[in-house]
C-alpha cells in the first residue's frame, strides 16, 4: 500500500510536481494518467525514494521513503523509465543480479527466476545475451528483474511504451495476475485506453497537479462525459485553463 | 479514496511476521551488496574483449615489447661502435707524417679527406674529420703548440664514441712528445704532470644497465592506468548511457556499496594488468642481449614482488581517479576522451627522472607516481631502498588513493548523479 501526501518537487526553480496526493491500495491497479511532462515520472521517482520530495511524504507499507529508503525499496519492485539491461549478460543473469542485490539466497533466487521465466514466457531467450533483444524482450526481462524479490508493491513507469499489441496484452495479463495476488500496483501512462482497460483507480495528473481521481465510472460521473477520452480532455483542459 | 483503516491494519499485522525474516535478508544485502556488484562487474567485463585485451594483453605487453626492441637496438649499436676499427678522414696528412704514422701504428685507418668536409659532417657521412694545415709543420718545428682541428657535430649521439677514441689517441701522442722534449732538455718529464688522475668507476654492472631501465617505471605505472580504464568507464558513464543506472538505484543496496563494488572491480583489473606487465618484463629481460656489455639487466622474483607491492596503491589511485572522472562524463565516448588525457600524467615523473636523475627526498617519495618511479629505479639498479622509504612511498600514495576512493563513493550518494542523463 502506498500513500502519497502533498508531494511537491521542483528542479532549479521549475516546479515539476505540486501538492500531489493519492492512495494506492493493495489488490488494486492504480493508474497515473497524464500527458507527457505532467510530472508522472518525477512523482514515481519520489515513490521509489530516488528523489526526496521538497514537501510532503510517501509511505510504503507504513514506511517513510525519506526516513527508511532502504526498507521502502525492499518492498518495492520498480520498472523505471530507464530500463537498460546489461548486454553482455544473459536475460537470466540480468534477473539474478537484481535478485542478489535484493539479498535473495541461492535457492530462493533460483525458484523465483524459474517462476518468472515461466510467467513472462522468457524460455527462448533465458540464456541469450540481451544484446540485440527486441523491445518486447527487453521490457519483459526488465519487469522480471524488477519483481524478482517478490515485492508487495510494484511501480511501473510507462510499461507498455514501445510494445506491440501482443506484448501489451501479455503485460496486462501479468499485471492482472499480480493484482489477483493482492499486490499494490501503480503504473503511469499517457495512453488513456491503456489506463481505462486496466486500472481500478485513476489519478489524472496535469501540470504537476492531480486534476481528477477515481474509478473510470466516477470520472465519467464527475465530468458528465460518457466517453473516457472526453473526460481526459476535459479534466486536463480545465487544468490548463486555470494556469 | 479507498482503503479502509481495517484493511490497512490487517496488512500491517501480516507484514510484521515477515519482518524478522526480511530484516536478516536486509542486513545481508546491505552489507554484502558491494560484493554482488563486484562479481557482476568482473564477470561482465571478462566478456568484453576490448576491456580484457587492454587489461591483460595490449596494456601489459606494450611496455616490455617496446623496451626489448629499444634496448636490443641500443646495445647492438654500442657493440658495433666499440668494436669497429677507427677510420678517420684526414685533411693535409702530409703536414704531420709522424702523427699520422703514430695513428696508423695504433690501428687507425687514415682515409683521404672528402671534397667538402663540412658538408660530409652535416650529411652524417663522417663522424669526425681531422684537419692539419701547413702551419702545423712550422709550429711543430718552432716548438710551439701545433694546431689540430677536429670537425664534428657534437649534437649527434654517435659522434661521441669516435670523438672519445681520437681524442685519447691525440692526447697520448701529445704526452709522448712532451715527455721526449723535456728529456732532451734534461728535465724530468714527471714535472710536466702535476696531476695524476685515476678514474675509479663505482657503478656496478647493474647500475650501468639501469640507465636503460629508467623508462621501466613509466611502462608499469601506465599499465595501472590502462588496465582498469574501460571498466571504470563502463561501470559509470557506460551504466548511465545504457540506462541501467536508475534501475540499479532502485534496489536496497546503498549507493556507496554499489560504488565500492565497481571501484573494487576496476582496481582488480588494474592490478592484474600491473602484475602481468611485471611478469612480462621479468621474462622479457632475460632475452635482451645485455651480457655482451657486462650489464646485468634482471628483475629477480624478489625484486618483481617488491615492485608489485609498490604499485598496488597506484592501481587503487588510478581506479578511483578514473571512476571519479568518468562519473562526470555524459557518455562512454566523452569519458574515454577525458581518461586518455589522464594518461599523460603518469609519464611526467618518469620523464623528469630520465632527463634529470635526482637523489630522492622524503617529500618526493611520499608523492604518488614520483615516489614509485624513484623506488622502482633503485630496485631495478639492484639497490635496496630500505623499509622506511618503502613505507613512506606506500603510505603517501595509499592516503591519496583512499581519499579519492572515498570521494568516488560519496559521489554516488547524491541523487543528482543518478539522474543526470
Amino acid at each position: 500500500m502506498i500513500i502519497a501526501t502533498n508531494l511537491s518537487r521542483s528542479f532549479g526553480g521549475v516546479s515539476a510536481v505540486r501538492d500531489v496526493s493519492f492512495h494506492a491500495a493493495d489488490g488494486r491497479i492504480t493508474g497515473l494518467l497524464g500527458p507527457n511532462g505532467a510530472g508522472k515520472t518525477t512523482t514515481l521517482r519520489m515513490l521509489y525514494a530516488l528523489l526526496k520530495p521538497d514537501t510532503g511524504t510517501v509511505q510504503v507499507d507504513g514506511l517513510d521513503t525519506v526516513q527508511d529508503p532502504v526498507g521502502v525499496r525492499r518492498r518495492l519492485g520498480v520498472l523505471p523509465d530507464a530500463r537498460g539491461l546489461y548486454k553482455r549478460l544473459s536475460a537470466r543473469e540480468n534477473i539474478e543480479y537484481f535478485g542478489r542485490l535484493q539479498g535473495l539466497d541461492d535457492a530462493t533466487l533460483k525458484a523465483r527466476t524459474d517462476a518468472l521465466v515461466q510467467a513472462l514466457d522468457l524460455r527462448d531467450i533465458e540464456h541469450r545475451r540481451t544484446e540485440g533483444f527486441s523491445q518486447g524482450q527487453r521490457v519483459k526481462t526488465a519487469i522480471a528483474r524488477a519483481v524478482v524479490h517478490d515485492p508487495q508493491n510494484i511501480l511501473l513507469d510507462e510499461p507498455t511504451n514501445g510494445l506491440d499489441v501482443m506484448a501489451t496484452r501479455a503485460m496486462r495479463g501479468f499485471l492482472r495476475e499480480l493484482r489477483a495476488q493482492g499486490r499494490c500496483i501503480v503504473f503511469s501512462s499517457h495512453i488513456m485506453q491503456e489506463v481505462a482497460a486496466l486500472c481500478d483507480h485513476i489519478v489524472v495528473v496535469a501540470g504537476g497537479r492531480v486534476v481528477a481521481s477515481g474509478t473510470a465510472d466516477e470520472l465519467r460521473a464527475q465530468t458528465g462525459e460518457s466517453n473516457l477520452e472526453d473526460v481526459f480532455v476535459k479534466v486536463i483542459g480545465s487544468g490548463e485553463g486555470l494556469m | 479514496m479507498g482503503g479502509s483503516p481495517g484493511t490497512a491494519i490487517g496488512t500491517r499485522v501480516e507484514q510484521q511476521s515477515v519482518d524478522t525474516e526480511q530484516e536478516m535478508v536486509m542486513q545481508a544485502s546491505t552489507r554484502f551488496g558491494w560484493w554482488t556488484v563486484f562479481v557482476k562487474e568482473v564477470r561482465e567485463n571478462l566478456r568484453d574483449r576490448r576491456a580484457l585485451g587492454m587489461a591483460l594483453l595490449y596494456g601489459p605487453l606494450f611496455g616490455p615489447v617496446l623496451f626489448a626492441v629499444m634496448t636490443a637496438f641500443i646495445v647492438g649499436k654500442q657493440n658495433e661502435d666499440a668494436e669497429k676499427s677507427l677510420s678517420i678522414p684526414v685533411i693535409g696528412a702530409e703536414h704531420a707524417p709522424n702523427l699520422i704514422g703514430f695513428l696508423r701504428q695504433q690501428g687507425v685507418t687514415i682515409k683521404a679527406a672528402p671534397a667538402d668536409p663540412e658538408g660530409a659532417i652535416r650529411a652524417q657521412d663522417e663522424d669526425v674529420i681531422v684537419r692539419l694545415t701547413p702551419a702545423f709543420g712550422e709550429a711543430w718545428r718552432a716548438g710551439e703548440p701545433a694546431k689540430v682541428d677536429l670537425l664534428l657535430d657534437e649534437s649527434r649521439q654517435t659522434t661521441r664514441a669516435t670523438l672519445g677514441r681520437i681524442r685519447a689517441l691525440l692526447d697520448a701522442y701529445s704526452g709522448q712528445i712532451a715527455a721526449l722534449r723535456l728529456q732532451v732538455r734534461g728535465i724530468d718529464p714527471q714535472l710536466g704532470r702535476p696531476l695524476l688522475i685515476a678514474r675509479h668507476d663505482l657503478s656496478t654492472a647493474r647500475s650501468r644497465g639501469a640507465t636503460l631501465l629508467a623508462m621501466l617505471p613509466y611502462f608499469l605505472i601506465l599499465c595501472a592506468f590502462l588496465g582498469g580504464m574501460y571498466l571504470a568507464i563502463d561501470a559509470t558513464a557506460g551504466e548511465r548511457e545504457r540506462q541501467s543506472l536508475e534501475p540499479l538505484m532502485t534496489t536496497p543496496v546503498a549507493p556507496g556499496q554499489i560504488m565500492t563494488g565497481k571501484l573494487a572491480a576496476t582496481f582488480v583489473f588494474a592490478a592484474a594488468s600491473v602484475v602481468t606487465c611485471i611478469i612480462a618484463f621479468a621474462i622479457g629481460l632475460k632475452f635482451v642481449p645485455t651480457n655482451d656489455l657486462g650489464f646485468d639487466l634482471d628483475l629477480s622474483p624478489l625484486t618483481a614482488l617488491a615492485v608489485m607491492a609498490l604499485l598496488m596503491p597506484i592501481a587503487l589511485l588510478a581506479a578511483a581517479v578514473q571512476t571519479i572522472i568518468a562519473s562526470f562524463a555524459r557518455s562512454f565516448r566523452e569519458a574515454q576522451t577525458y581518461l586518455q588525457f589522464l594518461m599523460i600524467i603518469p609519464a611526467i615523473p618518469s620523464l623528469m627522472l630520465v632527463i634529470n636523475p635526482i637523489k630522492p627526498l622524503a617529500w618526493m617519495l611520499a608523492t604518488p607516481l614520483l615516489g614509485q618511479s624513484l623506488l622502482i629505479n633503485q630496485l631495478a639498479r639492484g639497490d635496496a631502498p630500505g623499509l622506511a622509504a618503502f613505507a613512506l612511498c606506500t603510505a603517501g600514495t595509499l592516503l591519496a588513493a583512499l581519499a579519492a576512493s572515498a570521494l568516488a563513493v560519496r559521489l554516488y550518494s547524491s541523487e543528482r548523479l543518478a539522474l543526470a542523463v
